[in-house]
């Protein structure tokens, strides 16, 4: 690790301003991804900008009756929080679904939406990776990529992105809010990651020293039903091999609402959006739920060794349909 | 101190528990010198070929770093037994991670920072890593890990397998297995008027000083190797580790004290692994179950560096009866890190074939699994025709069922439904043999009545100190409390390695006949002088000694399991195991010992992959948030009991090893189980989703 600065600023003004000046700093939240990336040497900041004891530590109502979650917010303490277990129970359940509770302690809500890959070749830096160093190739797409994208990659990079709290905002319809040294703006969560294209060394569609205030969530839909539902290969700290969030409203049999999206499958969480096409007035049935899963699925472009991800995801999609189907009853 | 004396086999507390609950425990890397330095490790970053130049420049501008070691400027080893420890001494490159630079820094983070920093130039030749049923470059060699020949042939095997009215042939492959001890590999070296000290995390200092040595052409008296608390090792720590070279270089290159930690991310390439095999096992049986032949065939890699054979097929020549019998290795040299011991070298890997080809013959023939394996009792060790000291497999698998509550259950498969979950239940034998090492040690009386023994005895985890006090004490006919254990140290009288689950045995014997001969001079009369009575005990001839007796432990392992059947994930419910091992010494650490291994047998199955990467020679899952040892949340209802036996054909104690034979059968149990649960006959570990998925309804 190469020697760096360490600053904790006490407003979000000072942060954003500390960043402007620093073109090599980075926030620090928890810093169970960032500083791990800086012992393997994927990442070497000058500054570390210390944001995780900001006053943005709270939950709070909004006036439309959804939830604001601060950006340091830790996930231990959202999951557990009273609200969020009540009205968004796919996002506690995503939360507690991920990482372990040692992690889980430490890790803030703004810090696991922009945490990265774990591209066994990207945290590797005697290997080309272009998402590392452009230009140096991919030598997952012909090399050890069981775990990695079956949507979206391109010929430059096949990375997943590992969060499970970021799949539950995007079938919540969050919105992340940011500030930087241009203002403020609002980004929807669905919005915030990218596809890798040809330009993979960038995550996220945040400008430079941009940082995460807050994600705010809608009222959950009246009468709907959510879930989170992951699969691995162990009980637990172990990234989804594919995980579904779902929420759903049913009504005299048919479905009136629906929201889907993906993990473990893409470089970004993936709202599936042509599956809620097929589900949205259908009856909710089986048959719907493997139509909508096929219909979203038929864009997958598995890898030699990773198709397996492309059943696994249609049998979570329509496992999480009929149990949330089931509880409308 | 007057506590009366405790029979062995008491649930005896562990010595050192409170010192590593509360951190006061001080592993290799904690003994700080104020003027240590660190040493970072550099692994190569190719394949296969030869450093061309190394450029230190940037890597000694870096502040703190003071020196960088290659094997331009490193010591030159004398004469390293293990080809793996003769580090820095060429340019060549036989593996990646290979190590090709030590650098070496005030801090740990400067070290870093230093290796990151060097240049490291290479020639680069073309690899193989990959092995595969029919890799050309497969031979057969003289000996299997453990001094076993590579081939065994009783009667004709091939003939009667052609005869048999019911076979089983059948190939399970396994990927790389790595031990990752909870601390990584560590020494810390100084030199100090000649004489070099070492903290190093080993099972076994004595042989860590006999190494260093030779290699440095010091006098045995001239090196002390410490290993008085030791994270783990599962064999890895087994032998000496290139770090320990590396510290004791560094240390006599800058003349301060060096600490070498393993980095995790490089353990895999520097401290051995649990090989690849391609096993096929044929069975031939009569109607009835009774079998007519066996045939166990392995195909295993090891590296250019040495060869290492994981002697998989052994466990089927001590097995089961039969006529009929073909047990065969062979060996592909390829540029990957050298193979080593892992928890039951052969056993675990090995049993995990027979057992599941064992399964796959009940199957065939319809006959209960526990009851194929009691048709197969041999009435002798069936390769060497030897009696057993004790055999007590029939015991362990029916207690195991009767406490499982195996009985009336029904053998179809994919018949149970719970909710989502597809339930099975499946039985696996267990085996591992009986070693003894030489050892010595001495045994102290003090004029107030107290005593101490010493013995170079490594505690890795496992309660040494603790079982070696109740082994001293009811020799001595005193409370264990009464007795000062002193182990860990080289200097001490030379102790055999903590592996082989002969341990506790060959350490046992020695202070059994130290303390034995203490009491018979005690009872000589006369007062025990003010520097006290000390006798000292070797077990040399012991340990020469060829038995009649086959010796072995036994066990059965029962499982019960819940695959998802819309995942394919599956999960351990219950897992159950019965052993026959001799006196049990310590129930309490004993147990531990048990489940311990288990749960290593259940990430073995479930969730313990290792990827040789083809591109680029290494192993891919190099930390412990991809290479999935079994979590808490894994492991469930866990049980372990034995069955006590009275065998005068062991050692004073009546003990056999208990240390690996948890490991031994549970994967095969649990893939069994899962066999039963979804009608799936999966021959390739570990039962990930990825592979049930094409089974499940």
């Amino acid at each position: 690790m190469k020697p760096f600065a360490y600053q904790r600023p006490d407003s979000v003004a000072e942060a954003v301003r500390m960043n402007a000046e620093r073109p090599d700093a980075r926030f620090l939240g928890g810093g169970t991804n960032l500083v791990d990336l800086m012992k393997l040497g994927v990442e070497s900041p000058g500054l570390l900008i210390d944001v995780s004891g900001l006053p943005l530590d709270q939950v709070t109502a909004t006036d439309e009756g959804g939830l604001r979650i601060g950006a340091t917010v830790r996930n231990s303490d959202l999951a557990a929080h009273r609200a969020v277990r009540d009205r968004y129970p796919v996002l506690s359940q995503a939360l507690l679904a991920g990482a372990s509770g040692q992690l889980r302690n430490a890790a803030t809500t703004g810090g696991n939406l922009l945490q990265r890959t774990r591209c066994p070749y990207f945290q590797d830096t005697s290997k080309p990776c272009n998402k590392r160093t452009p230009g140096t190739g991919c030598p997952a797409r012909e090399g050890v990529h069981r775990d990695l994208a079956v949507l979206g990659h391109s010929e430059d990079c096949v990375a997943t992105h590992p969060s499970d709290m970021a799949v539950a905002l995007a079938a919540l319809d969050a919105t992340v809010h940011l500030h930087g040294p241009e203002g403020e703006r609002a980004v929807p969560v669905t919005e915030l990651h990218r596809l890798p294209g040809d330009d993979p060394g960038r995550d996220t569609v945040l400008r430079p020293g941009e940082l995460i205030t807050e994600v705010v969530l809608p009222p959950a839909p009246g009468g709907s039903a959510s879930l989170y539902r992951k699969a691995r290969d162990r009980a637990s700290y172990a990234f989804a091999l594919a995980s579904v969030a779902a929420v759903l409203t049913v009504r005299d049999g048919r479905v009136q609402q629906a929201s889907l999206a993906f993990g473990g499958l893409a470089h970004r969480p993936w709202r599936a959006r042509a599956a809620e096409d097929v589900l949205r007035g259908a009856p909710a049935t089986e048959e719907t739920f493997a139509r909508a899963a096929d219909a979203e699925l038929a864009a997958a472009r598995p890898l030699r060794d990773n198709g397996f991800k492309v059943t696994l995801a249609r049998r979570l999609t329509v496992g999480a349909l009929k149990e949330l189907t089931a509880r409308a009853g | 101190m007057s506590h009366a004396p405790q029979p062995l086999g008491a649930p005896v507390v562990r010595r050192e528990g409170r010192e590593k609950v509360t951190g006061t425990a001080r592993y290799a890397a904690e003994h700080n010198a104020p003027d240590r330095l660190y040493g970072w490790i550099v692994p190569a970053t190719v394949t296969s070929g030869r450093v061309t130049a190394i450029r230190t420049a940037d890597a000694l501008a870096v502040p703190d770093v003071h020196t960088v070691l290659t094997h331009e400027n490193a010591p030159s080893l004398g004469e390293t037994d293990d080809p793996i420890l003769a580090v820095l001494q060429n340019a060549r490159i036989p593996h990646r991670g290979w190590p090709v630079a030590l650098v070496v820094a005030e801090t740990l983070e400067a070290a870093r920072a230093g290796a990151e920093a060097l240049h490291v130039d290479y020639e680069t030749a073309d690899h193989d890593v990959v092995l595969t049923a029919d890799h050309p470059r497969l031979y057969t060699p003289e000996e299997a890990n453990g001094g076993f020949p590579a081939v065994r042939e009783r009667g004709d095997a091939e003939a009667a397998l052609a005869a048999a009215p019911v076979t089983i042939d059948a190939t399970y492959t396994m990927g790389g297995l790595h031990n990752h001890p909870m601390e990584p590999h560590a020494s810390t070296a100084r030199w100090t008027e000649g004489h070099l000290t070492v903290h190093d995390s080993s099972q076994g200092s004595t042989t860590v000083r006999d190494t260093l040595s030779k290699a440095f052409g010091l006098d045995g008296s001239q090196i002390t190797v410490l290993s008085r608390h030791v994270g783990g090792g599962f064999g890895s720590k087994g032998t000496p580790r290139p770090q320990v070279v590396l510290a004791a270089m560094a240390s006599r290159h800058t003349g301060r004290p060096v600490q070498v930690v393993v980095h995790r991310r490089h353990m895999a390439a520097l401290v051995g692994h649990r090989a690849p095999t391609v096993q096929r096992v044929r069975l031939g049986a009569d109607r009835n179950g009774v079998l007519r032949a066996v045939s166990h065939e392995v195909a295993t890699h090891t590296s250019r560096v040495k060869e290492f054979v994981e002697q998989a097929a052994v466990p089927a020549r001590v097995m089961y009866a039969s006529p009929h019998s073909r047990t065969a290795h062979r060996v592909a040299a390829l540029d990957v890190p050298s193979p080593s011991w892992m928890r039951a070298p052969g056993e675990a890997s090995g049993m995990y074939a027979l057992e599941s080809a064992m399964d796959e013959l009940a199957c065939a023939l319809g006959v209960d699994p526990v009851e194929l394996r009691l048709r197969n009792e041999p009435s002798a060790e069936p390769d060497s025709g030897r009696p057993f000291s004790s055999r007590n497999l029939a015991a362990c698998l029916t207690e195991g069922a009767r406490r499982f509550g195996w009985h009336g259950r029904d053998p179809q498969p994919a018949a149970r439904e719970e909710g989502p979950w597809l339930l099975g239940t499946g039985v696996a034998s267990a085996t591992y043999p009986v070693l003894l090492s030489p050892s010595a040690a001495s045994a102290h009386a003090a004029q107030d009545g107290s005593y101490t023994v010493r013995v170079n005895a490594t505690d890795i985890g496992t309660g040494a100190r603790t079982v070696l006090a109740q082994i001293a004490a009811a020799a001595l006919g005193t409370a264990q409390e009464n007795v000062t254990i002193d182990i860990g140290s080289s200097d001490l009288p030379a102790g055999s390695v903590a592996g082989g689950s002969s341990g506790t045995a060959s350490w046992g014997t020695a202070v059994h006949k130290a303390a034995t001969a203490l009491v018979r001079r005690l009872g000589e009369g006369g007062t025990v002088p003010p520097e006290g009575i000390t006798v000292t005990a070797d077990t040399e001839e012991e340990a020469a000694e060829e038995s009649p007796y086959a010796r072995h432990a036994f066990g059965a392992h029962f499982a019960e399991v819940a695959v998802d059947s819309l995942t394919g994930e599956v999960r351990v419910r219950r897992l159950l195991g019965v052993y026959a091992a001799g006196r049990i010494l310590n129930s309490r650490t004993a147990r531990s010992q048990f489940i311990g291994g288990m749960v290593m047998g259940l990430g073995m199955a479930l969730t313990e992959g290792s990827t040789m990467d083809p591109a680029f020679g290494d192993f891919t899952e190099s930390d412990l948030a991809s290479y999935h040892v079994p979590s808490c949340a894994d492991v469930l209802d866990i049980q372990a009991h034995w069955i006590d036996e009275d065998d005068p054909h062991l050692n004073p104690m009546g003990s056999k090893g208990i240390g690996e034979i948890g490991i031994v059968g549970t994967a095969a149990a649990i893939g069994n189980a899962v066999r039963h649960a979804t009608g799936a006959r999966l021959r390739e570990l570990p039962l990930t989703p990825d592979k049930l998925l094409p089974y499940l309804p």
